[in-house]
């Protein structure tokens, strides 16, 4: 396995916060992969520790098989690096700072500078003090996505873009990913993320808490389950990895399902007369709220907490 | 009025910003003004003594220009002539940033806006500002004229003091606040203000020069240039002596003159907005800034031309009074006398010479400090981390503003001492004891700013947070032991921690080798110490 990003036990402290506490992170070459967390969480840091601009406590980290401390000039030469708190600047225009930070990195391509600065609609000709938040960061996201890197870092690369200009984004990390390139999205936009990732790690205070495909990490949860029969589905709750949420009536059911159990349910039900049968995979956003859930109740149980975000989401359909 | 709104609420937020610096100036302050009065109590024992001292103070012509004009023979009058140049250099840069920090800097850092859009009126974070600034010095008027009775001397001669130091930072505190009205930048608005007290000085010192001796032969009388400086006016207040209260009028109305221009301005402009709006520019960068050099200069070639024009302006205005310096002294062989004993060998004109160059050199020191710690400011705003993340070296990125620091002040003290020489040179043929005795002293007291900022970069590579405060002070504590060091007989000790004490006393004496070469060892060691320090740390805001 070719392994673009590996790290073991990270760990960095800054004072007496430990901001990563032993991270597993494994990025396979040619994978668009997120990164996701909320505020705070530890993405930047390790991002940061992966630039080799913080050094590492404790733990193991590679960046294309060397380290990023010791080798730092020589990992940057191949990589490009999108900040999600831009600053530049004040007196020189976006441009300048675009052109700057290329011939810094090394090799710049006019042409796809300036068919990135078209695409994502910047004037290049104003100073970085007159940008609002969105137009620099579309300055740091030209600079960065213009270079002809093996890896691409992208911090929360989106956060200040527009609708229409997220879509720019999304197609360029798609091109780039067809021309074999290998990115690290840190974001804690889900719909971004569920977009574009191949593979995704979930980080919480400082460790990566899940990692997976997105269809593995379903597998992990739960899926809604709504269905209507001619014959009575009251047994089912009795079933494995099953748990009823509402009962309409006896022939009517709305239920959630350990996604390895779903077969089971569906032999189950065969000879009762289906009518309908909705089943609804949990969105990222529900995969997200299975970790963090507690954060926002202020409960420990994780399997009430997915109970009540799928029943929640499930009363809207 | 609703534009007020809020006000008081914000000089709330501004104090508890401001606890520990404010505090730590005026104590500074006041405990300086007090130490020059107990040592000058200490010297002067008697009558006879302090005549003699008076009568020297008045009729040389470089403690005119160094220190002010003489104000007869009470010890506090003589403390406060020693005392008032430094005491009012130290205020006016309290008052200025402090304003400063609460109103551009806010600005540029957004937090104004936030707070705008709160229920704040528009002019309160301005008057907030200015409020804080002005009672800070009211405190620090106070506390000087506290720390002067407790010196035992008169309340009246000590109030008039206190307002004399009130003063400099009021009036400075209100250019501050135009300067933040015109400048879209803190940095730019703090060197606005700086070159303001630059001007002053040199108005008074001119001034002060070409004055003179009344018919008491302890008191000098300043010519008109003296009254055009607002550190001029503190001086002519002559604390001790004629305490002139009026003169406090002449403060109050500048003062408010200019937050009344301040306000104006301020009600024209939007806010995070300079005076000036901002062009557009090229789309492409050249290719002179596509490096590591070129962003270097870049940054910082605005500081260096700005304190390059100031420092040979003020070194030529100081060259072209040195003849009737040497005038002066002339007529006087007692003073003739004095000053030979202090420099045998040495001409009026060396002595003069040495002691501008030895000014000049703290000054071009202020630059080093301001240059190196532009990587600090680099580093806090997260600007230096995306250039980091590109194939630029630490060592690389921190070598190219070092060298622009040292390269520069060198370049600064050189090119000083080659105007300042020339200017004398036309003016009395002697060129070549003009141009190689300036420019000797010139590189002679680069050599100790080059130490100075050895001491700057390790402590950016060591304990970045503590950067700017350690700078500033150890630049501030270096231009106290310069100028009062010797007055407030310190121990020899405390003065060797001052690079500028080691400078050989060019061209007084002949030129010394050895302390140069320590010096600018001491600078190599701790940059490469610095330097060594920055590669092995964290970098970054968080750092």
């Amino acid at each position: 396995m070719d392994d673009v990003i590996h790290t073991h036990s990270l760990v960095k402290s800054f004072g007496r916060t430990r901001a990563l506490d032993g991270v597993d992170l494994t990025v396979t070459r040619g994978e668009v992969h997120g990164f996701l967390g909320p505020n705070g969480a530890g993405k930047s840091t390790t991002i940061r520790v992966l630039l080799g601009l913080l050094r590492k406590d404790a733990g193991e980290a590679t960046l294309l098989g060397r380290d990023p401390w010791r080798d730092a000039v020589e990992l940057h030469r191949r990589l490009a690096y999108v900040p999600g708190d831009v600053h530049l600047w004040p007196n020189l225009t976006g441009g300048e700072a675009i052109d700057l930070l290329a011939a810094l990195r090394g090799t710049a391509d006019r042409r796809r500078r300036d068919e990135l600065v078209e695409r994502f609609q910047l004037d290049p000709t104003k100073k970085c003090s007159t940008y609002s938040k969105g137009n620099r960061q579309k300055v740091a996201m030209v600079a960065g996505l213009a270079a002809d890197a093996e890896l691409f870092l992208l911090d929360e690369p989106t956060s200040g873009l527009d609708p229409l200009m997220e879509t720019v984004f999304q197609d360029v990390v798609r091109q780039m990913r067809d021309a074999g390139a290998t990115v690290l999205l840190s974001s804690h936009i889900l719909a971004e993320a569920e977009a574009l990732c191949d593979r995704i790690s979930i980080i919480r205070e400082g460790r990566v808490v899940e990692s997976g495909t997105l269809a593995e990490l379903r597998h992990l949860t739960r899926t809604a389950v709504h269905v209507t029969a001619q014959h009575p589905v009251t047994d089912l709750a009795a079933l494995p990895g099953v748990s009823l949420v509402a009962a309409e009536d006896d022939r009517s059911a709305q239920l959630e399902v350990d996604t390895s159990q779903l077969g089971a349910v569906v032999e189950h039900l065969g000879p009762r007369g289906v009518l309908t049968l909705t089943c609804t995979p949990p969105t990222l956003e529900e995969l997200f709220l299975r970790h963090y859930g507690n954060e926002l109740n202020g409960s420990r149980s994780r399997d009430d907490l997915v109970t009540a975000s799928s029943a929640g989401g499930s009363e809207e359909s | 009025m609703t534009t007020l709104t809020g006000t008081m609420r914000l000089i709330r937020l501004g104090l508890r910003r401001d606890r520990i610096l404010l505090p730590t100036w005026i104590v500074a302050i006041a405990g300086l003004a007090s130490a020059t009065v107990a040592s000058y109590t200490a010297m002067m024992s008697d009558a006879a003594q302090r005549l003699a001292t008076a009568t020297y103070a008045a009729g040389n012509p470089i403690a005119r220009l160094m220190d002010g004009p003489a104000s007869g023979t009470d010890l506090g009058a003589m403390s406060m002539v020693e005392s008032y140049q430094v005491l009012a250099i130290l205020t006016a840069l309290m008052s200025a940033q402090a304003v400063v920090r609460h109103t551009r800097q806010d600005e540029e850092t957004g937090r104004a806006e936030l707070i705008g859009s709160a229920v704040v009126g528009r002019h309160a974070r301005l008057t907030a500002a200015l409020a804080i600034a002005l009672g800070a010095n009211v405190v620090l008027g106070a506390a000087v004229a506290g720390a002067l009775v407790a010196s035992d001397l008169g309340l009246t001669g000590a109030l008039a003091a206190g307002l004399s130091v009130a003063g400099i930072g009021w009036v400075f505190a209100a250019i501050a606040a135009v300067a933040a009205q015109v400048f879209a930048t803190a940095r730019g608005a703090n060197a606005a203000a700086g070159a303001a007290l630059g001007v002053a000085f040199l108005l008074r010192a001119v001034g002060d020069l070409l004055g003179h001796v009344a018919d008491s032969g302890v008191q000098v009388i300043s010519a008109w240039p003296s009254w055009l400086s607002p550190i001029g006016w503190g001086q002519q207040m002559r604390p001790f002596h004629e305490d002139n209260w009026w003169i406090a009028g002449l403060f109050v109305g500048l003062t408010v003159a200019l937050a009344w221009v301040a306000f104006a301005l301020a009600s024209r402009r939007d806010v995070g907005a300079g005076m000036v709006p901002a062009r557009t520019g090229p789309a492409y960068a050249a290719p002179s800034l596509g490096s590591n050099l070129g962003l270097a200069w870049r940054l910082q070639r605005v500081t260096l031309l700005t304190w390059l024009g100031g420092l040979v302006a003020l070194t030529a205005v100081f060259a072209s009074v040195a003849e009737s310096a040497e005038d002066l002294v002339g007529e006087n062989d007692q003073l003739k006398e004095i000053l030979m004993r202090l420099a045998p060998g040495a001409t009026v004109v060396d002595l003069y010479f040495t002691l501008t160059m030895a000014l000049i050199g703290i000054a071009a020191a202020g630059y080093t400090v301001q240059v190196l710690l532009r990587m600090r400011a680099e580093e806090t705003t997260g600007r230096l981390e995306p250039v980091l993340a590109t194939a630029v070296r630490r060592r690389s990125w921190m070598g190219r503003h070092v060298s622009i620091a040292f390269v520069g002040t060198a370049a600064i003290l050189a090119l000083s001492g080659v105007v300042g020489g020339a200017v004398y040179g036309a003016m009395t043929g002697r060129w070549a004891d003009g141009i190689g005795g300036l420019v000797a002293a010139g590189l002679a007291n680069a050599a100790a700013a080059l130490a100075l900022g050895g001491f700057v970069v390790a402590a950016f590579g060591l304990v970045p947070r503590w950067a700017g405060a350690l700078a500033w002070s150890a630049l501030a504590a270096s231009l106290v032991v310069g100028q009062l060091g010797a007055m407030l007989d310190l121990p020899q000790s405390v003065l060797n921690i001052s690079p500028f004490t080691h400078v050989p006393a060019i061209p007084a004496e002949a030129f010394s080798a050895t302390p140069v070469l320590i010096l600018l060892g001491v600078a190599a060691a701790l940059t490469a110490v610095g330097m060594l320090a920055f590669r092995r740390r964290d970098a970054g805001a968080v750092a």
